[in-house]
């Protein structure tokens, strides 16, 4: 009998079949992909803070983005959040989000000087 | 039983017990304890405000006995109570055969003791906290005890146990379903207890950080809360109330879900608009972060800003009301048998309607600066929280006794129980409420005589006489009873936890249950030949082995604690060394548990 039946903890014993090894080369190819777009990023986040000419008014909010973006890629092609039974962790991920965001938000607002 | 477990001693199988039935049931122990120690500090209080200017407690006293009394009644009663009951019954509910991480599952139960023994020993140690169990800066931060410093390290080690047994319920009921058990098939109390853990993971963090912050300031010389250095004291009190206010969801949605299992169990039919009662509960889990300001509409936010979060905190009654009809209509046209399970279930929904209504008046917040801080707050609050979470523990209780303990309580016994404590109960806090509309303020050690309330104040001791009577009985129920063995399935349940022989096996099921509808024994019984379809053919069961680390890792933060508290870090640095060496062992050491065997099951259950 498989030894997973009985013992989830066993190693993993065999080669992977065709089909995982298919898939294993896509997503290889997928993160080098997704690796060298993030490289760019990182680049343009140092352009960016680097030349003289763009105003911090616009670098500040512009690199908040792309490390926004960063964390999105990271979290979906590295940490593999993209692929099928991710379902409950993204559910769980976005509403964590969405309220701590929120909290936040009306946590500026109402500690702020100015009250509405 | 053939394996190695069965020869050691009793008491090392429940230190190193990963089983979640034990575990529910060492959350009851403990639970039940602290319990009964909140309640004896309300008896105290209630005493020295029997007369005007009595003299049975010093004020410092009063004060200390007000805030352990509140946070033991919150931290270290009412949520162990409803974990207890988590523990054994989701994993039945869901035909699992444990919790998806047992060992953590251990680990946030010595979590919780330790943290709840270290903030009573400071009862011992230089007086206990005497801030409120809110502890508002700045009184706790400059103007209390090390009191308040056993209160900080108690709460954020037994906050870590809860924050890890919440993750650990989120994961089972995600991973751990029977075949067929889809979402929409739970029971109702496996989903609130769900809801309620997902509550308790996105809640818990913000105590974490708010009780960091007090630690840094009251034992490092931070300043986050000094206003002379440009600190902000009311950034305690929202870090406290985004916590606080889900923390009362965490607390009645799983009482919610057990009064659903009750009054349909006992009204003999299906659980009236099923979806509608799983909707309700997640919305009044999303509204339950919505709406933390109504505790603080006095501190001056702002009057769109109170207007926003009093109209937030009203329209959780519209979720609530969905609830209160569908249990109406669960009740309309059934076969209603007046257990004192359901005798507390049928109680608590004139009850906590009641603490409803005044939950909506507080929440208009220009009248709220009328009632702020008075005893319309405390009868408030205990309505909903008597009314509601003590109503469902005490409910849950006498319904999943059999299956816990093996008998059954007696019934005359609890219904002379659940009359006084009943009206114990209406007694002593109905009476508050205009104890509060005449001026009264909440927290105060005294009175003085003449302005009306006296004759009230003794009324509402007397009630809490009543109640201290009742819970007495309940005890002697529990001892008396013990001779009473019950069958497996005594109340003709519809859920898969009633399907299993009694008493409950280590294994839980023999062979993982195959669900084919919602109330999964109730469609078997009607539709089947009663017995649960098995979803696998009977074989070795894998089960994971004991392990006595998560004690050492508990006790390892009890001692950081003390020296953090003493300021004497070498002790700090060995009970932090204690807890990592601990986590250390547990991780580089293989640990594969163990088989029962197909014979063996094939005995234990009689069969073959
Ligand atoms: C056994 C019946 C009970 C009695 C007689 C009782 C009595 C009291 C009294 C006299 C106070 C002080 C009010 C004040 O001076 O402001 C109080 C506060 C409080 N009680 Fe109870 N109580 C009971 C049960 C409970 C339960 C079961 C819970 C929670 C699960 C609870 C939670 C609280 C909380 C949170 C406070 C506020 C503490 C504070 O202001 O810091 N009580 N109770
Ligand atoms: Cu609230």
């Amino acid at each position: 009998m498989d030894p997973h039946v009985t013992d989830p903890s066993a190693p993993l014993k065999g080669k992977p079949s065709k089909k995982a090894e298919r898939q294993l080369a896509r997503e290889g190819k997928q993160q080098i992909i997704s690796f060298v777009f993030m490289i760019f990023l990182t680049s343009i986040a140092f352009l960016t803070v680097a030349s003289d000419t763009i105003p911090n008014r616009f670098a500040i909010p512009f690199i908040l983005i792309i490390a926004a973006v960063q964390v999105i890629m990271q979290l979906y092609y590295f940490m593999h959040l993209n692929e099928r039974g991710n379902g409950w962790t993204n559910i769980m991920l976005w509403t964590g989000f969405f309220v701590a965001a929120l909290t936040v938000a009306t946590l500026m607002l109402l500690i702020g000087v100015t009250k509405y | 039983m053939s394996n190695a477990q069965a020869q050691k001693s009793v008491l090392w199988d429940w230190l190193t017990t990963v089983d979640h039935k034990k575990i529910g049931i060492m959350y009851l122990v403990a639970g039940g304890f602290f319990f009964a120690l909140g309640g004896l500090e309300a008896i105290l209080m209630r005493i020295q405000l029997m007369f005007p200017n009595f003299d049975f407690v010093t004020a410092q006293t009063f004060n200390e006995l007000l805030t352990m009394h509140g946070t033991t009644m919150i931290f270290l009663a009412a949520m162990p109570l409803l974990f207890g009951f988590m523990n054994y019954i989701v994993p039945l509910q869901i035909g699992a055969r444990d919790v998806a991480f047992p060992f953590l599952n251990s680990l946030g139960f010595w979590l919780f003791l330790f943290g709840g023994v270290l903030l009573n020993l400071s009862w011992f140690l230089g007086g206990a906290p005497d801030a409120g169990w809110t502890a508002y800066v700045p009184l706790s931060s400059e103007y209390s005890g090390t009191g308040i410093d056993y209160y900080v390290l108690g709460l954020q080690i037994s906050g870590l146990g809860t924050l890890i047994a919440g993750i650990n319920f989120l994961v089972t009921i995600i991973n751990m379903r029977a075949p067929g058990m889809s979402m929409m098939r739970m029971p109702l109390f496996t989903w609130s207890s769900f809801v309620a853990s997902a509550l308790i993971l996105f809640a818990f963090p913000a105590l974490t950080v708010g009780l960091l912050l007090l630690m840094l300031e009251r034992l490092f010389g931070a300043t986050y809360f000094a206003v002379d250095v440009g600190g902000n004291v009311v950034i305690w009190q929202h870090l406290f109330w985004i916590f606080g206010h889900p923390e009362v969801y965490i607390l009645i949605l799983p009482a919610f879900g057990i009064f659903s299992e009750v009054l349909s169990t006992f009204s003999k039919k299906r659980l009236f608009g099923y979806s509608a009662m799983v909707f309700a509960t997640l919305i009044i889990g999303f509204l339950g972060f919505m709406v933390w300001a109504h505790h603080m509409f006095t501190v001056g936010i702002g009057p769109v800003a109170n207007a926003i979060f009093a109209v937030a905190t009203m329209a959780i009654a519209v979720p609530t009301g969905i609830k209160i009809f569908n249990w109406l209509f669960t009740m309309w046209g059934g076969r209603i048998q007046f257990t004192t399970a359901n005798l507390f279930a049928i109680a608590f929904i004139p009850s906590f309607v009641m603490g409803g209504v005044t939950g909506i008046m507080l929440a208009t917040s220009a009248a709220n600066y009328q009632f702020h801080d008075t005893y319309f707050v405390v009868a408030h609050f205990h309505y909903v929280i008597i009314g509601g979470v003590v109503f469902g523990l005490f409910s849950g209780a006498f319904y999943w006794w059999p299956r816990m303990f093996g008998y059954k309580l007696n019934e005359t016994l609890g219904k002379w129980f659940f009359w006084l404590f009943l009206f114990g109960f209406h007694l002593t806090f109905f009476v508050q409420h205009f104890i509060g509309l005449m001026g009264m303020p909440r927290r105060v050690a005294s009175y003085l005589p003449g302005q009306g309330i006296d004759e009230l104040n003794f009324v509402s001791t007397m009630g809490a006489f009543l109640m201290s009577v009742a819970f007495i009985l309940l005890v002697v129920n529990v001892i008396v009873s013990v001779k009473n063995k019950s069958e497996a399935d005594p109340w003709d349940g519809r859920t898969l936890e009633w399907a299993i022989p009694t008493p409950t096996p280590e294994y839980n099921f023999a062979q993982t249950p195959l669900v084919r509808e919602l109330d999964a024994l109730w469609y078997e019984k009607t539709h089947g030949n009663g017995k649960i379809k098995a979803a696998e053919p009977l074989d070795d069961i894998h089960m994971p082995n004991g392990s006595i680390l998560p004690i050492f890792m508990s006790l390892g933060l009890f001692l950081a604690s003390f020296g953090l508290i003493y300021q004497v870090h070498p002790v700090t640095i060995i009970g932090l060394a204690i807890t990592l060496g601990a986590m250390f062992i547990r991780s580089i050491k293989e640990d594969h548990g163990y088989h029962i065997h197909k014979e063996d099951i094939k005995k234990e259950e009689g069969v073959g």
